[in-house]
């Protein structure tokens, strides 16, 4: 639905940096290397071809033993031209960071500390990069696949068998 | 003799009127949050049980109604706010998830609210239904005219009028039929 946006992206970036592209249930996606990762977002929303103002969604999936171990997603859509792209990067779990897209679009911040509070993944250049949604004191990342399952880091109990 | 005999009586009466003039504090955390609206809402109408006001601070209440999810990072907020209620105070937990966990089972879910507070009535549904919470609201006030209320136990303890192990309080069963052979307080509730 929209095949310009990834045709516009092969042209731009012939380097090597998008490793694969394909399409979906209607939807496009790139993948692009991990060190191209803000400046294929840069070019996408600067483009007048694609135009994509608005970020939608970004977040982390833990493909556990493969490799890379992480992906890092971006959803992006352009209002003004009513099309959509997901954008993929592979981060590798010795070294799990990427740059950060806060410099643009200033709404990545929030995805960003979510991404790195459940899934660890670090985001190079981030303003403020603290836990969002788990408590300081919480120690691990609760949505990678090796974070156990029945473990719980409780703040407060009260005393077993008491009254108050 | 007589000292005893007037401040059983005295006692009954205090506990007679506290239970009829509940002032509540909901804590309300999820989708149970709309059942609650329904209980106190014309339809079902909690003030004809004398639990009429939601008191929006604490400090003005002393009935702790938790209605919804409590995670592991509520748990010190929640505490907080049982801590400052004036004695003695009571606790419903409303729904599934504040009685149990419910169908969370996971990393940021606190398994029960009774971890943190003493519960003094359990609510299970999910949400529950409106009469369901009248029914234990009304199971509360039997409660709290027994003077068995987890908070009344305290006190008793703390001013030494109360020689009985905290652990024999009577399950909230007992006074239905075969209740009171059900036996032992669920472990933790003591």
């Amino acid at each position: 639905m929209s095949q310009n946006v990834l045709d516009r992206v092969k042209a731009q970036f012939t380097a090597g940096e998008i490793l694969e592209t394909g399409s979906q249930h209607g939807d496009e996606w790139v993948r692009v290397r991990r060190d191209a990762w803000v400046a294929v977002a840069t070019f996408l929303r600067d483009d007048p071809a694609t135009k994509m103002e608005m970020f939608i969604d970004l977040t982390a999936v833990d493909r556990f033993s493969t490799e890379p171990r992480f992906d890092v997603v971006a959803h992006l859509y352009s209002v003004s031209l009513k099309q959509r792209v997901r954008l993929y990067a592979g981060v590798p779990e010795e070294d799990p960071t990427v740059e950060t897209l806060v410099s643009v679009w200033a709404g990545a911040n929030w995805f960003e500390r979510e991404a790195y509070d459940l899934y660890g993944v670090r985001f190079k250049g981030h303003p403020d990069l603290r836990r969002i949604l788990m408590y300081p004191e919480f120690v691990g990342h609760p949505l990678r696949k090796d974070y156990p399952k029945e473990k719980r880091q409780p703040l407060v109990r009260r005393q077993p068998n008491s009254v108050d | 003799m007589g000292l005893d005999f007037y401040t059983g009586k005295l006692a009954d009466a205090v506990n007679w009127a506290r239970k009829f003039s509940l002032f509540s504090y909901p804590f309300v955390t999820a989708c149970c949050g709309m059942e609650y609206m329904s209980v106190a809402a014309p339809k079902y109408d909690i003030a004809r049980f004398g639990a009429e006001f939601p008191r929006f601070s604490p400090r003005q209440a002393d009935l702790l109604i938790i209605v919804g999810t409590i995670t592991e990072r509520q748990g010190p907020a929640l505490r907080r706010i049982y801590d400052q209620m004036c004695e003695p105070k009571w606790v419903i937990a409303f729904g599934v998830c504040a009685s149990t966990g419910g169908f969370y089972q996971n990393y940021s879910t606190m398994p029960g609210a009774d971890q943190v507070v003493p519960v003094d009535v359990y609510i299970p549904g999910c949400p529950p239904r409106p009469e369901q919470v009248l029914d234990a609201l009304i199971l509360l006030q039997e409660r709290i005219q027994r003077g068995e209320g987890h908070s009344q136990v305290q006190l008793k303890v703390e001013s030494g009028h109360y020689d009985v192990p905290t652990t024999a309080i009577r399950p909230r069963t007992a006074h239905l039929p075969g209740g009171e052979s059900g036996g032992k307080a669920p472990e933790g509730a003591g």
